[in-house]
């Protein structure tokens, strides 16, 4: 409750820059923790900003709502929780690693995987191929033959 | 009556695309030499048509005709000329103009010096060209008319963005649509290969030069946007992951894969059809990128028109040309052997390791834009995927490219041993080394990431003057600076390009590790330390300028007393947008920029300061411009204007028709 009358208050504020003076935490470690859990919450109503760069309201709200988190003494993954039950996990600009999401966190290693397999059978068929190739036929023998007796 | 004539222009571009689609394809596929000829005139009137249609469209911004719809939407009387211009194609329509002009003008070049090609390949290469022409222009004139005029014109216009009101806006998009538009060439070189069913050496010459300077010009205008975005948006970030800064940025790793595959078609003749698979999906991710761009499926700062049919539209031609092109690969790939072999250890393998990377780089990039879209389809799941999941899942494929780039870049053909590799690149993985444990022990407590960034940096720098030293040979100091300056120019080139992605390496790493800010209200006349800095807010005052007001500030900044510069940090509005912009104010420099930014006023009589140090920052864009100039020179290759100059003889001795 006390959350949404500070977002309220804030609402009809004039529109704010990234992170303001006066939102800034006394103490530095609190702040560091703020800032550094700000660069992964997405601003929901701007395209693809962070809140610790947006210019928006929302961003704004959110900026300190964290923060009054960390200063009533939650612990970053509790605030993230906190923030992730009330908006979704949209709010999050680092995708959880659970569910269907694992297959993008498992994408590139699997395709890199994939990839040096392929260019293994590849480079292996060619090998044995040339192989094959470099066997000289009986008249090419024959004419190696001739040649070295010379 | 002018604008109609640019409008008729564009239409008759449209036919003389058709022709050039038409007539080259079935003169080829039937033996006719004269249809086969029709390509060049047609490409060439498409071009001139186009031209005449986009000054046309020129003229109408400059001269603000609101009678024309897009001039209305994106121009305004008091706008400065620059930016009439300009404005051009800060929009949609315009744009998309410039992106068809690009492509005819690709055409044109590729018809004017295509002499030494093989008559079939050529009219192919030209029709494939021309059926891309047929899509983008049949989309431009229907979905969206750059020629549309207003019944009842308003007295002024609605302005341009304001944060589009820059000088960037000048550059960065034509140099980045010379790159994506440029990969067509390669897209149109491979089709008309698999077409023909034989990829040679020749095809490699051929098709590396285009690509060269499509991913030389995507390189230049990537650099410009995110220098843009650095000194634009008021906070000093230089890549942000959006999902258009991703739409140009997986055409250039494909286009760079494929320039280091092309190497391998042109000189061992092996990797073909990885090459052209190569070629296809490069220009397929820029098609995919406009598809990202203009529909608005995926919310980005750039978005343009956010217009479901044109999305549609776009997405069409993607599956055509995508689908066409994957499909006739899949029937003809088969058919193109291999001739060159090589072993485990071999600079052919150190480049396949080189596309491997590459390649699935880009498909992190890929999956990691398109996620939010398809879990929400698929999953139900509505998420976001920013910037510290593609710092997560990209870096490290980042970090291997520049540990085995040295290695790879001096391991000789066909068949290499490991030690005699490494051995003259022992000194320069210690000094490297070296330099990573001091940049350790300068930085106490803080991240990892500077000195892995200066340990690959410097490996991959000093890498490729070993790489040079290498190629000098034996010998006293003149023997090797002469056999040095006979070096071929690609050579120089490889190691150029290399050397700048090391520099660039090291930009983002010490820039993104080492950045520090300080955000607070000072009053006129305060002032404060920051970092070595003492930093004195002298003046703010407020100004008119050409179409916006705008609040500047004079800020001095000194270093133990010792004046350093004089900054003016400003907050603009644009009335007729009802826009604010921050205009930052930056002090470069080869070791740091010193940044500042001026906010709001406070409550008492103050005003919301930040200041930043980006060290090194320059050194992010710098690295990209070397590496397009590494790319320059290897265009300027002998071999590569020998090809041309076989052109001209060749076209001098075909006889008279």
């Amino acid at each position: 409750m006390k959350a949404l009358l500070l977002a309220l208050s804030v609402l009809f504020a004039a529109p704010a820059w990234a992170v303001q003076p006066d939102e800034i935490l006394a103490d530095p470690v609190l702040e560091q923790r703020a800032r550094d859990l700000s660069a992964g919450l997405r601003c929901l109503v701007c395209r693809n900003e962070n809140i610790d760069e947006s210019n928006a309201d929302l961003a704004r709200d959110l900026r300190l709502a964290v923060r009054e988190r960390l200063v009533a003494g939650d612990s970053d993954p509790e605030v993230i929780e906190y923030l992730v039950d009330r908006y979704g996990e949209y709010v999050l600009l680092r995708p959880r690693a659970n569910g269907a999401n694992l297959i993008l966190w498992l994408a590139g290693p699997a395709m890199l995987v994939a990839g040096i397999g392929v260019a293994a059978v590849a480079f292996s068929r060619r090998r044995g191929a040339t192989r094959r190739d470099a066997a000289l036929s009986p008249e090419e023998q024959a004419r190696l033959d001739a040649i070295l007796r010379e | 009556m002018i604008i109609e004539l640019g409008h008729f222009a564009l239409i008759l571009a449209l036919l003389m695309a058709v022709l050039q689609t038409v007539l080259p394809l079935v003169g080829a596929a039937k033996g006719w030499r004269g249809f086969m000829a029709a390509a060049e005139p047609a490409a060439t009137s498409q071009f001139l048509f186009l031209l005449f249609s986009f000054a046309v469209l020129t003229w109408g911004f400059v001269t603000s005709d609101f009678s024309l719809r897009l001039v209305t939407m994106n121009s305004h009387t008091a706008k400065p000329l620059i930016y009439k211009i300009s404005g051009v194609w800060g929009n949609h329509e315009g744009s998309m103009l410039l992106w068809c002009l690009i492509l005819a003008l690709y055409a044109a070049l590729a018809a004017w010096f295509g002499g030494n090609l093989s008559e079939t390949l050529r009219a192919r290469v030209l029709g494939v060209q021309g059926a891309i022409s047929v899509a983008f222009l049949g989309f431009l004139i229907f979905t969206s008319n750059p020629f549309t005029r207003l019944e009842i014109p308003p007295l002024n216009g609605e302005d341009l963005n304001p944060l589009l009101q820059d000088p960037g806006l000048a550059f960065h998009p034509p140099f980045l649509y010379l790159g994506y538009v440029g990969l067509s060439m390669a897209f149109s070189f491979a089709v008309a290969a698999l077409i023909e069913g034989r990829v040679d050496a020749a095809w490699g010459r051929w098709v590396r030069p285009w690509t060269l300077v499509a991913w030389m010009f995507l390189t230049v205008g990537i650099a410009l946007g995110s220098w843009w975005a650095y000194y634009e948006l008021g906070w000093g970030g230089f890549w942000f992951w959006d999902p258009v800064e991703n739409a140009s940025f997986m055409p250039w790793l494909i286009a760079a894969a494929l320039l280091h595959s092309a190497i391998v078609v042109e000189k061992r003749e092996s990797l073909k059809s990885w090459t052209i698979l190569l070629s296809i999906l490069a220009f397929g991710f820029s098609l995919i990128g406009a598809f990202i761009v203009r529909s608005g499926v995926l919310t980005s700062v750039h978005a343009f028109a956010n217009d479901p049919e044109r999305g549609v539209y776009l997405l069409a031609i993607t599956g055509v040309f995508m689908g066409g092109a994957l499909t006739l690969y899949a029937a003809r790939a088969s058919a193109l052997e291999a001739k060159g072999v090589f072993s485990l250890t071999s600079r052919e393998s150190a480049l396949v390791a080189n596309n491997i990377l590459l390649a699935v780089a880009a498909f992190v990039v890929f999956v990691g834009t398109v996620w939010p879209l398809l879990a929400e389809m698929a999953f139900g799941r509505k998420l976001s995927v920013g910037a510290p999941f593609f710092d997560a899942a990209f870096t490290p494929f980042m970090v291997a490219l520049a540990a085995l780039l040295p290695i790879g870049a001096t391991m000789p053909w066909k068949r290499a041993r490991m030690a005699r590799v490494v051995q003259p690149l022992r000194g320069a993985l210690a000094l490297s080394i070296a330099l990573g444990a001091l940049t350790w022990t300068d930085q106490t407590g803080q991240s990892i990431l500077a000195p892995v960034g200066a340990v690959l940096a410097s490996w991959v720098v000093l890498g490729a003057l070993v790489d040079l030293r290498q190629r000098a040979g034996r010998g006293d100091l003149s023997t090797k600076a002469r056999r040095l300056a006979r070096l071929p120019r690609a050579d120089w080139g490889k190691a150029v390009a290399h050397a700048g992605f090391g520099i660039t390496i090291f930009g983002v790493a010490a820039l993104t590790a080492w950045q520090t800010e300080d955000i607070r209200v000072a009053q006129v006349g305060e002032t404060f330390a920051f970092g070595p800095y003492e930093i004195t807010l002298a003046d703010v005052e407020r100004f008119d300028g050409p179409n916006y007001d705008t609040t500047m500030a004079r800020m001095e900044v000194a270093r133990d007393g010792n004046p350093v510069a004089t900054l003016f940090p400003e907050k603009r509005f644009y009335p007729v947008a009802r826009m604010p912009t921050t205009e930052a104010a930056i002090d470069n420099g080869i070791l740091r920029d010193l940044y500042l930014v001026i906010g709001d006023p406070q409550d008492d009589g103050g005003w919301a300061i930040r200041s930043y140090i980006k060290p090194f920052a320059n050194w992010v864009w710098a690295g990209c411009i070397v590496m397009a100039l590494g790319g320059a020179l290897s265009l300027s290759d002998r071999r590569h204007r020998v090809a041309a100059g076989a052109a001209s003889g060749a076209a001098a001795a075909v006889p008279a028709e």
